[in-house]
């Protein structure tokens, strides 16, 4: 592929460098004379990875997993996600078949995964399976979407997926239902911790994509009216047991 | 501007910024001559604080905003001290940003992905159409991309014969109605759903309705076969991450999702700016973006792409081609004083506090950056001297500058681009006006005197106030004059003394 048009990396990076001649002072240092001279050196970017201050920002979480429970339910309450602690996997298999009966799902897309594979032996449905490639038509008319994930967040109510966790890019947006199914050592306190997991997870080899996911798809762009369901699900499930 | 109130009442007064159907909001010289571009922000900011309609919309939906913001802002256990933080790591990010630049491309590469650097729209514009023809792609569906608009992106693609589509709902509202954002979060905020209803009868051939969940299902329905069917997805950033070579990409609605996971081409178009050092610091910049920007603790779909799709993965994007767009920012770049002006993270919520913004709308700026921040950087990246009436459109109450999550100081670079202006070309009746003013309060006879004869003049004043050849008339048009008092306040001081 020859393109016509040149990039114009050297060329931008030394205009980056001729602009940097003279340093800015540090936000809220503007007033008066400049401070850059005795300002001192600013270390890394900050100790984000869960050790101190970041978290000491955010929103609290609490200490226990109780704790996390009970904010990832409440924020669930906020977000419109349906978010269920199943006792065990019988219990799980029950919920989902409700799901399954309230909702009048016909046909169903997974992945192939431990807690997918036994969801859809549980729901007997007529299934798709997205490891080996799939057709976006097909998938578009199944009325959910089943997935792993990495992890959920207790403070944002989030749940964490990425390419190889959730069967790629797709299945966990196009259906108009996504269930997510989770154990219970997947949910994590915070943000912080969160990216710690993905960093120790993967190490250098990030998946294509990674995603939180922060409750059903949704838009305000209508007088800031909230509707569900732009784009992506209408309904998301968060299952864990 | 010279516009009697009463004339004011009649509909033909239209803005003039992007009247609908004209597609004029697409076209790189619509704010060029012939109209000045402070001419056509006057005119349009006279016509819309009149605009009782206008100012009920963006009141509630900016009313829905604070009450949001408010509750998840309370939610942070320092929201100052994460604001001062997250305006250090944009800092440093910014203080080496060719390296993390450098960095960030490298490590992206290395993963499949080709990067281009631009350093104009119309070179980032030529490569995007480029590798569309390469591919003989026909169909591109785009999520919102800001630098995209800045560039005239959609203009140049639909004259190439492409089939794009805006699959954000506001943006795609906005495509309708070929106008340009109305707020760069908000894009279609200054509609009704009445407004939209009509839209989609006349473009869509659909039913009426007032029922916002129904509007949403109606592009819902025409999006979902246009992701299907199209070649080439094209998005923004919000974050490009040095460390590990990955974009982040916020949305509410999953459309940048469909977007970037269904087409076999990925292009993402981004100002250079958006560098981050590390991923984990989207630990902090996720939720802030979210809480400053429309009050969520985290917003929908924040997500993470390094690279197209990677060998063992079940799909994604074949190509993906990044494009960082410079455009003016090494200008900004350049000085030390404004540079913080590029840790703007477009989170918005500076329009949303300002007095100005609220009474003038988005479109009257005539900018691809609407309200404060764009007021800023706007005359940086296009050009000073036409652009300086922004640094007006001020009251300089520092709203702005209090809800900036970066803590960008954006009323100070107001009142510094206002400086600048005058340092490099003034104008000569201003600074008459200033030395005459000047030289006046320095003689404090005459200071004095002026004071007596005022009460006197100011009996004459109705005789000309609110005509034109009212000296005052700037204010007086609408307003009325203060009483000069009869007394001054060291008359009476001195005779209290006494
Ligand atoms: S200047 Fe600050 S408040 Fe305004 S959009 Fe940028 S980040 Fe948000």
């Amino acid at each position: 592929m020859q393109h016509q048009t040149k990039s114009n990396r050297e060329g931008i990076l030394s205009a980056i460098r001729r602009a940097l001649a003279v340093p800015a002072p540090r936000p809220g240092h503007h007033e008066g004379e400049a401070k850059t001279q005795q300002e001192p050196k600013f270390h890394s970017t900050l100790p984000i990875m869960g050790q101190e201050p970041v978290s000491s920002w955010l929103p609290p979480v609490g200490a226990s997993w109780d704790d996390w429970r009970d904010l990832f339910a409440a924020n669930s309450v906020d977000l419109k996600t349906e978010f269920i602690v199943c006792a065990d996997e019988a219990d799980l298999n029950a919920h989902l078949k409700r799901l399954a009966e309230q909702n009048g799902w016909k046909k169903v897309a997974l992945h192939h995964g431990e807690l997918t594979d036994k969801a859809q032996a549980a729901l007997g449905l007529e299934t798709m399976w997205v490891d080996k490639g799939y057709d976006p038509h097909e998938l578009e008319k199944c009325d959910a979407g089943l997935t792993q994930c990495d992890a959920l967040v207790a403070q944002t109510g989030s749940v964490v997926m990425s390419n190889p966790s959730a069967g790629g890019r797709v299945l966990s947006v196009l259906p108009p239902h996504h269930v997510v199914l989770a154990r219970r050592d997947q949910l994590l306190p915070d943000l912080p911790t969160a990216f710690e997991l993905m960093q120790s997870k993967y190490g250098d080899n990030y998946p294509s994509l990674m995603g939180f996911i922060t409750g059903p798809s949704r838009t305000g762009d209508i007088e800031r009216i909230l509707v569900l369901g732009a784009h992506g699900p209408k309904k998301l499930t968060v299952l864990v047991v | 501007m010279a516009i009697a109130p009463e004339t004011l009442k009649e509909e033909a007064l239209e803005p003039r910024s992007a009247p609908p159907g004209s597609g004029a909001a697409h076209d790189d010289n619509f704010h060029n001559p012939p109209e000045k571009p402070s001419a056509q922000f006057h005119h349009d900011a006279d016509v819309i604080t009149r605009d009782l309609r206008h100012r009920a919309l963006i009141q509630s939906a900016l009313g829905k905003y604070g009450l949001a913001r408010a509750s998840k802002q309370s939610k942070f256990q320092d929201w100052q001290a994460a604001r001062q933080a997250a305006g250090d790591v944009k800092w440093e990010a910014l203080g080496r940003l060719d390296s993390h630049l450098r960095d960030f491309a490298d490590k992206i590469e290395a993963r499949g992905a080709k990067v281009f650097w631009a350093s104009h729209g119309d070179e980032a514009r030529d490569y995007v159409v480029q590798v569309i023809k390469d591919a003989g792609a026909k169909r591109i569906i785009k999520s919102k991309t800001m630098t995209g608009e800045e560039i005239h992106l959609n203009a140049a693609l639909e004259k190439e014969g492409f089939e794009v589509a805006e699959s954000d709902l506001g943006e795609y509202i906005v495509q309708l109605r070929e106008e340009a954002p109305y707020h760069f979060v908000f894009p279609a905020m200054h509609l009704s759903r009445g407004e939209i209803s009509d839209l989609f009868k006349e473009k869509l051939g659909t039913e009426s309705t007032d029922d916002p969940e129904r509007l949403t299902m109606i592009a819902r329905e025409v999006m979902r076969e246009k992701y299907i069917a199209a070649d080439v997805g094209i998005s923004g950033a919000n974050f490009a991450i040095s460390e590990t070579g990955t974009i982040s990409i916020t949305e509410n609605e999953g459309n940048a999702r469909l977007t970037i996971g269904l087409p076999k081409i990925h292009i993402a178009i981004f100002g250079i700016e958006k560098v981050l050092p590390k991923m984990s610091d989207l630990a902090l910049f996720l939720p802030m973006l979210a809480t400053a920007g429309a009050g969520q603790a985290l917003t929908g779909y924040n997500t993470l792409i390094s690279g197209p799709r990677q060998p063992g993965e079940i799909d994604g994007p074949e190509e993906l081609h990044i494009v960082l767009l410079d455009n003016g920012r090494t200008n900004l770049l350049a000085d030390p004083e404004q540079r913080d002006a590029l840790h703007c993270i477009r989170c918005g919520a500076c329009l949303n506090v300002c007095p100005i913004f609220k009474n003038v709308g988005g479109h009257t700026y005539g900018t691809t950056y609407q309200g404060p921040i764009g007021s800023v950087i706007t005359p940086h990246l296009r050009e000073l001297q036409t652009w300086k009436h922004l640094s007006s459109a001020s009251s300089l109450c520092g709203a702005c500058t209090e809800t900036c999550p970066v803590k960008i100081d954006i009323a100070h670079h107001l009142l510094q681009n206002r400086r600048n202006a005058v340092k490099e070309k003034s104008v000569w009746w201003e600074k008459l006006a200033m030395q005459g003013f000047a030289f006046f309060m320095n003689q404090p006879k005459l200071y004095r005197l002026a004071l007596k004869v005022a009460p006197l003049a100011q009996a004459f004043h109705p005789l000309i106030k609110g005509r034109k050849i009212d000296p005052m008339y700037v204010w007086t048009k609408d307003r009325d004059f203060p009483k000069v008092a009869r007394q001054s306040f060291r008359e009476f001081w001195s005779k209290r003394q006494k």
